[in-house]
């Protein structure tokens, strides 16, 4: 494991990694130097493997009491100026999303694992789902954004978990990289990056000196530099709604405005959150939009439908929230017919229907009894509603 | 007057703040002003310090300190103060919490940072109710006690909380009244000075809200009641169980040397 988790200097190193492992490992490598967990199935190996190897790389690993301590913890960790981040699933992703919400209305950068299982409550915690796809977005109370990422390889793992680290310090966000429980305890061949493959982003800092520091005035992007605290900028940060510098306020002229800065942070780059595989979209009658676990399916079926003549394609969501609206209504508007199949009652096919305006035929396929959807299942929908 | 003045300019924040949220006569401010006046004669810079905060009455003081300062949701505030005494260990760390803050819904994360002896300076105002939600029973309301949520008298005990964090494995608890603002200063300066988890418990008057199941209206009623009530622990030794009935006994009631978290965990590797 020990050789595993360096990031080989020279030549690729080809490892056999599991989905959870290649979470740790990207994380490390986007500078994760701190963790607070609490063990929980199917996410629990992250928090072992980070226990083992944050100390080796000059960071700290905290088992909290529960999931609210362990958010809590690593938002005040993040205030410290290290980047952090903890991992749970379902029930444990409900009791966070208190302190979720604090990190989106404070600008709080870390990142928060969700190995997704199956079923509300306690469900049947070693099967996979994809349940969770509305707790991520709307989870925490009040209008808040989010950014939310889903792998559906080992390597995926690792690739968003970097990305999850870096749009999380570009953005001021928490990011939730949503995986489900197959993809985290599945295991791949991993090449791993080498030093460079990624590029490593941090928060942006303060560019005046402490006396003419503004905490949560806009620099032009939307987001606020964040200098950690002791470094000299004494400010405040609260989960009330506050001005410019951090202050509680109830005064519409500022609470306005700060709402829509905190939105205006994602939707002005929303060309920049639109991350997916396609596959023979280009001239797809049917087009499949898949993500997790049930792309691989999906990518199969579309594989063995191609082979017997049809013209099936298929779009793998890298990005959930916010939706890529823009990429999906141009799979929309090139094929007649779209099927999203889930391991959900239907989920991320509401927002497929909701951006479709008329566009294409949507079918859907579910499942929520704690087993996959396989190939064989979407070719036969591919089949039924191909024209 | 000059000292006051040289303490409001160098630890209060000078912008849009004040007036402060605190009812006239709230014990609150009492607090603040001592934690300042220590601080002032400790050797923590500004930029040393963090102080850290819940939800209620008291999660307010942070926002009129010039400190880093951090205001979190209901009852979490020892959680933060954990991840960011870890994250940077060369901060002070200092928590703020009132008693349904710290001992209701942030019972859990109490009694577990007291049995880590995490390196953070926590004070409990506890003024036996919720104020900033209008004057509800809370854990430390005493047995019998009307509030408008226990229009009938509280059915349940009154928590101990200075004995609930020695009991969990702090280093250093102390008991004070806003009153008694000498023992005040001397309990604050040793706790910050303490390694490990330290906690102490300020009896503070909630006059708008809890005066009125006391019978007490006025600020200076209450704080007759703190002076006439409180019993020194030197003295509540050599009493009994039932002369101590209804006294809160101040001081130093623990004071130990097990090692912090951090120096635990430091040997590990």
């Amino acid at each position: 494991m020990s050789q595993q988790n360096k990031v080989s200097e020279s030549a690729p190193q080809r490892v056999l990694l599991q989905g959870n492992e290649a979470c740790v490992q990207g994380s490390l490598l986007a500078g994760c130097r701190f963790f607070a967990g609490y063990p929980i199935t199917p996410a629990t190996e992250i928090m072992e493997i980070m226990s083992r190897e944050l100390p080796k790389a000059g960071g700290t690993f905290i088992q909290m009491e529960d999931e609210i301590a362990s958010m809590g913890a690593i938002i005040g960790a993040s205030l410290a100026g290290v980047k952090s981040m903890t991992a749970t699933s379902g029930p444990g992703f409900s009791l966070m999303q208190e302190n979720i919400g604090f990190a989106s209305m404070t600008e709080v950068p870390c990142v928060i694992v969700d190995v997704m299982r199956s079923g509300p409550s306690t469900g049947i915690p070693t099967q996979p789902s994809q349940g969770d796809v509305m707790q991520a977005r709307w989870g925490t109370h009040g209008d808040h954004p989010i950014i939310v990422l889903a792998p559906s390889s080992v390597y995926e793992c690792l690739e968003l978990a970097v990305q999850a680290f870096n749009l999380s310090e570009r953005y001021r966000t928490p990011v939730i990289l949503l995986i489900d429980e197959v993809i985290a305890h599945m295991r791949e061949g991993v090449v791993l990056p080498t030093k460079g493959d990624f590029e490593i982003e941090n928060r942006p800092q303060p560019t005046v000196p402490p006396e003419w520091y503004v905490p949560y005035s806009d620099p032009g992007t939307g987001v606020p530099s964040l200098p950690a605290f002791g470094q000299g900028y004494r400010y405040h940060v609260t989960g009330l709604y506050h001005d410019v510098w951090g202050y509680p306020t109830s005064r519409k002229d500022e609470v306005g405005p700060f709402i829509e800065r905190i939105f205006s942070k994602i939707t002005r780059n929303f060309d920049r959150l639109q991350l997916f595989n396609s596959f023979h979209t280009e001239d797809a009658q049917v087009t499949v939009i898949a993500y997790g676990c049930i792309a691989r399916s999906a990518h199969q079926a579309v594989a063995e439908a191609r082979s017997k003549g049809l013209k099936a394609g298929l779009i793998t969501l890298k990005v959930i929230w916010p939706f890529m609206r823009r990429t999906v209504v141009g799979a929309l508007g090139k094929s007649a017919r779209v099927l999203v199949p889930e391991l959900n009652v239907g989920q991320i096919s509401r927002e497929v229907k909701r951006v479709n305006e008329g566009r294409a035929e949507i079918s859907t396929l579910n499942r929520v009894d704690g087993t996959l959807i396989t190939p064989r299942e979407i070719l036969q929908a591919i089949e039924d509603i191909h024209p | 007057m000059k000292k006051t003045r040289h303490l409001i300019h160098d630890y209060l924040r000078h912008s849009k703040k004040f007036p402060h949220i605190w009812c006239a006569g709230c014990g609150i401010g009492i607090f603040m002003n001592a934690l300042i006046r220590v601080i002032d004669q400790s050797e923590y810079s500004k930029d040393d310090i963090v102080l850290v905060s819940g939800i209620g009455c008291s999660g307010r003081l942070p926002v009129y300190v010039d400190f880093n300062t951090l205001h979190t949701t209901h009852g979490r505030a020892l959680t933060f103060a954990t991840g960011i005494k870890l994250a940077q260990p060369r901060l002070k760390v200092i928590t703020i919490m009132g008693d349904g803050d710290a001992t209701a819904i942030g019972g859990n994360h109490l009694i577990h940072a007291a049995r880590r002896n995490v390196d953070i300076t926590s004070f409990i105002i506890n003024n036996q109710i919720y104020g900033m939600t209008g004057g509800q029973t809370s854990p430390t309301t005493p047995h019998g006690a009307k509030t408008v949520s226990s229009p009938y008298g509280n059915p349940e005990p009154d928590f101990d909380i200075s004995r609930l964090v020695e009991a969990a494995g702090a280093n250093f608890v102390g008991r004070t009244t806003v009153y008694h603002t000498p023992l005040l200063d001397k309990l604050i300066d040793k706790a910050l000075h303490k390694p490990g988890f330290s906690m102490v418990e300020v009896i503070a008057q909630c006059v708008t809200y809890s005066g009125r199941w006391l019978g007490l209206s006025s600020p200076a009623d209450m704080m007759k009641w703190q002076r006439d009530n409180a019993i020194p622990i030197e003295k509540a030794r050599e009493m009994s169980k039932e002369e101590l009935k209804g006294k809160v006994i101040i001081g130093i009631l623990t004071d130990k040397d097990r090692p912090s978290y951090y120096e635990e965990y430091g040997k590990l590797f």
